[in-house]
């Protein structure tokens, strides 16, 4: 294969024309050929920036080599020593400014493509039906673990590896947290890569009960003292959705981006054939710039609508990953930066009708080191539309740290708890991912489900 | 899965189900509600838990059929399973927390409308438990979909059946048994407890705002999840934003905005689907969800 080693070898996708009217996933990934030619420009290095990126430490280096060599099932051991959703991480990681952010091929040229090699030895590990080894020895010790999403899943996995006896508990009726209800099927497919990876966390022995919400069906004090569970680890996300508090908000056709999200991937409601219903908008107004107002635009346009976000910052501001800015725009979703909404207008049946919006520009930087956005007064207009989605990111539900005594939260509800160990303010009770640190990555709930399994198997030692 | 143990038909397109849930039937309180699947594709449909039993591990659900989902159930019965079954979701009612000595000196009303008889028998049954007998106004269209009375007569201290047509006990509309009990028969109540159609409890809180009775309802607006984390649900009571799922489903009745909350009904609806309806059901069709113009 000709390759340029200061470039990335091309990824092939979807055609954006095409992509735009169908849900399957956007990016195709490497074949073996262009796999082992993209691992060629990896330098080897001694002192390997690309793993100080990496929140979980893959040995980048080492699997990138064995792609090299084609050695696909020695690359695939040498990352589920570190991660236990490879095919996951490798589609939905930011790793522009992760691994590949740090990468020494990066300062000159492009840096190694590291997220792609590392999907593509996960798919093929799951082609060739590989999976990661169980435990030969028990421990004859009960954990229960608290939410199914990367947090939990890698806890669990990682605790089941270790011998415990581990059972998740998920209040959805399917397991994956955000990877199954949030993020679309373009961008992960279910069935095929998140289905697979929980098959390997299960295949570790871990039980999952789905429609237990803790909190609820039952509580964490209960879960230990009748249940006989010796830890719980709490990864049960940040749920929560926020709204605006801006007049029109109730109007028919208002939604969060989770319900959004929710009824069309965990519900399968951009499928025609499925009972859960969708608003199929003519023209939607997404609110917000992160990832989540992407997968909003993205799923509003493949369900037929002229997609618009509107974002108070500009461009360089957007919190979403380069990459999906990149694909949205390809797929003609306009972008209304420098906007805010000020008020949604209804008809007189309650729908929405428009956006009444102000132009916004930058002011001097806030505490997060952004420019705070500045209203332009009497800059108002409107733009018309049937749909708005707000994305406007989410907090951690109270429903656990509501009815668990002991269990300090701060003030944004966020569950207190040890980076290094995960350990709460509660005895026998971690906590890691969304839970604690607010809405992040995948990786950095991975990182935390695992810091809580040798937090709870150093304190099940004891 | 979650076995049926027991099923009955109540009325016509009316079914009870007795379901196996332990985790459920354990912690679950009057007021309170599940979501149930029917099938692996299945919506998720909220029920009001009805009774429960916690020694046999069951919870009763009943439900009126009257829409995709629920039509799924209708050839459900005994040994069948739902896939799906998932709670207790909400608050329970504000009397579970009560002090039983206090609730002995209130005299308490129910207003149950239609299906809303179901969710209203556990609240009085849990109240005569305490030694507190409630009355209750059973409303329904007609005759044939009167549900529960001679269960409620156990439970309750007097029961006024009323229907819309005068087919059975009172003639007219509930609103109408509350203000001649109250006004013509020398009852006098501390609170009022109204569950049925939205349309029902706006009207039961706008004769009960007359008539100085306090008055709790239980919103059932459209949900997905059941545990905050889609909005959809979102109601605004006392000019606040409230998740029914969470904070609900039963609120102060006078400080609930009813006409947004009929509105948000029918956002799924479409002009064909409700016209369907309204030929489905023929003379029982009254928009009493909120859901027609
Ligand atoms: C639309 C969207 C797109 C995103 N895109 C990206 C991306 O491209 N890259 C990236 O790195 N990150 C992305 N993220 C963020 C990432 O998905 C999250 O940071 C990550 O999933 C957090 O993992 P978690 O395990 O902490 O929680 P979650 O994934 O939120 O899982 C928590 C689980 O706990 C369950 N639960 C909650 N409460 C209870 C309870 N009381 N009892 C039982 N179960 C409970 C929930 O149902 C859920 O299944 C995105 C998020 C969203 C919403
Ligand atoms: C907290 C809560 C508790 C509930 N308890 C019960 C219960 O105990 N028994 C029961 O039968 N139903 C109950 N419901 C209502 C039930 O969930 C809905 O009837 C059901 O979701 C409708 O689904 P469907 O697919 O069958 O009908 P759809 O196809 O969605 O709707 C068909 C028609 O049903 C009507 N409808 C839809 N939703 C409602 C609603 N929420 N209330 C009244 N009419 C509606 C409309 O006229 C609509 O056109 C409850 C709802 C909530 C939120
Ligand atoms: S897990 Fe994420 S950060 Fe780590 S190497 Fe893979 S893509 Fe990069
Ligand atoms: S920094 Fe880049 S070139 Fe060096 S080992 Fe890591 S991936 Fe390879
Ligand atoms: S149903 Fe989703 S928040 Fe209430």
């Amino acid at each position: 294969m000709e390759t340029d080693v200061m470039k990335k070898v091309p990824v092939r996708e979807q055609d954006a024309k095409v992509r735009a009217t169908n849900f399957e996933e956007v990016c195709l990934g490497y074949n073996e050929e262009e796999a082992i030619a993209e691992a060629g420009r990896c330098l080897n290095c001694k002192n390997a920036m690309c793993v100080k990126g990496c929140p979980v430490s893959i040995d980048i280096p080492a699997f990138i080599h064995e792609v090299k060599e084609e050695n696909f099932a020695g690359a695939y051991e040498i990352i589920s020593q570190s991660s236990a959703l490879p095919a996951v991480c490798g589609r939905v990681c930011p790793q522009e400014s992760q691994c590949e952010g740090k990468c020494i091929r990066g300062i000159k040229g492009e840096p190694v493509s590291i997220g792609k090699l590392e999907r593509f030895v996960a798919d093929w590990a799951c082609a060739n039906g590989i999976k990661p080894n169980a435990a030969t020895e028990k421990k004859g010790k009960k954990v229960a673990v608290i939410g199914s999403g990367p947090a939990g899943l890698t806890c669990a996995g990682d605790l089941a590896k270790l011998g415990y006896d581990v059972t998740i508990f998920e209040a959805l009726h399917e397991a994956g947290g955000v990877l199954v209800y949030g993020i679309p099927e373009f961008r992960l497919p279910k069935e095929r890569v998140v289905a697979k990876e929980i098959e390997n966390v299960k295949s570790l022995g871990v039980r999952i009960e789905t429609n237990v919400v803790i909190g609820k069906s039952t509580t964490i004090d209960e879960l230990m003292e009748k249940e006989g569970f010796s830890a719980v680890f709490i990864g049960s996300g940040a749920g929560l959705p926020k709204f605006m508090g801006i007049p029109g908000e109730q109007a028919n056709g208002v939604f969060s981006a989770n319900e959004y999200l929710t009824r069309s991937n965990l519900m399968k409601a951009f499928d025609e054939n499925s009972p859960t219903p969708i608003m199929r908008a003519k023209k939607a107004v997404i609110v917000g710039g992160g990832n989540v107002a992407m997968d909003a635009a993205r799923t509003a346009l493949r369900l037929g609508a002229e997609t618009h976000i509107v974002y108070r910052r500009s461009e360089e501001e957007l919190p979403a990953r380069v990459e999906e800015v990149h694909h949205a725009k390809e797929e003609g979703i306009i972008f209304d930066l420098l906007t805010n909404p000020v008020e949604i207008l209804q008809d007189e049946n309650g729908w929405v009708k428009g956006v009444k919006c102000i132009r916004m520009e930058l002011g001097e930087p806030d505490e997060s080191g952004r420019r705070r956005p500045v209203a332009v007064e009497g800059s108002e207009f409107v733009i018309d539309a049937d749909a708005v989605i707000m994305s406007l990111g989410t907090s951690p539900n109270p429903l656990i740290s509501s009815t668990t005594e002991g269990l300090e939260v701060n003030r944004w509800k966020c569950i207190v708890a040890d980076e290094e160990n995960g350990k709460t303010t509660k005895e026998g009770v971690y906590a890691g991912g969304d839970a604690v640190t607010g809405a992040a990555t995948v990786i950095l709930a991975m990182g935390a489900g695992k810091a809580g399994a040798k937090g709870i198997d150093e304190f099940l030692s004891r | 899965m979650y076995k049926i143990v027991k099923a009955k038909q109540l009325a016509e397109s009316i079914v009870y189900f007795d379901v196996e849930a332990p985790r459920v039937a354990a912690s679950c309180l009057p007021g309170q509600f599940v979501i149930v699947r029917t099938d692996a594709n299945g919506e998720r449909i909220p029920l009001t838990i009805c009774d429960y039993d916690r020694e046999k591990g069951t919870v009763t659900i009943v439900i009126q059929c009257i829409g995709a989902g629920t039509n799924t159930m209708k050839s459900l019965w005994e040994g069948d399973s739902f896939h799906d079954f998932v709670g207790p979701l909400g608050q329970p009612s504000e009397f579970c927390s009560e002090d039983p000595e206090s609730l002995r000196s209130k005299k308490i009303i129910f207003v149950a409308g239609g299906l809303g008889t179901a969710p209203v028998y556990p609240q009085v049954k849990w109240l005569s438990e305490q030694g507190v007998k409630a009355d209750v106004i059973i409303g329904a269209k007609t005759k044939e979909l009167l549900i529960l009375e001679e269960e409620m007569k156990k439970v309750a201290g007097e029961v006024y059946p009323t229907t819309d047509d005068g087919s059975y006990g009172r003639s007219g509309m509930v609103t109408n048994t509350l203000k001649d009990l109250v006004e013509k028969e020398g009852k006098s109540y501390d609170v009022c407890v109204a569950i049925g159609p939205m349309i029902m409890m706006k009207f039961v809180c706008l004769t009960t705002k007359e008539l100085d009775i306090p008055t709790i309802v239980s919103m059932n607006p459209i949900m997905v999840d059941g545990t905050g984390m889609c909005g959809a649900c979102r109601l605004t009571v006392d000019d606040e934003v409230k998740f029914a799922c969470v904070d609900g489903p039963e609120f102060d009745g006078h400080k609930v905005d009813f006409d947004q909350a009929m509105k948000r009904m029918t956002i799924y609806k479409t002009a064909e689907g409700r016209a369907l309806l309204a030929q489905q059901e023929g003379d029982t069709h009254h928009g009493g969800c909120g859901n027609c113009d």
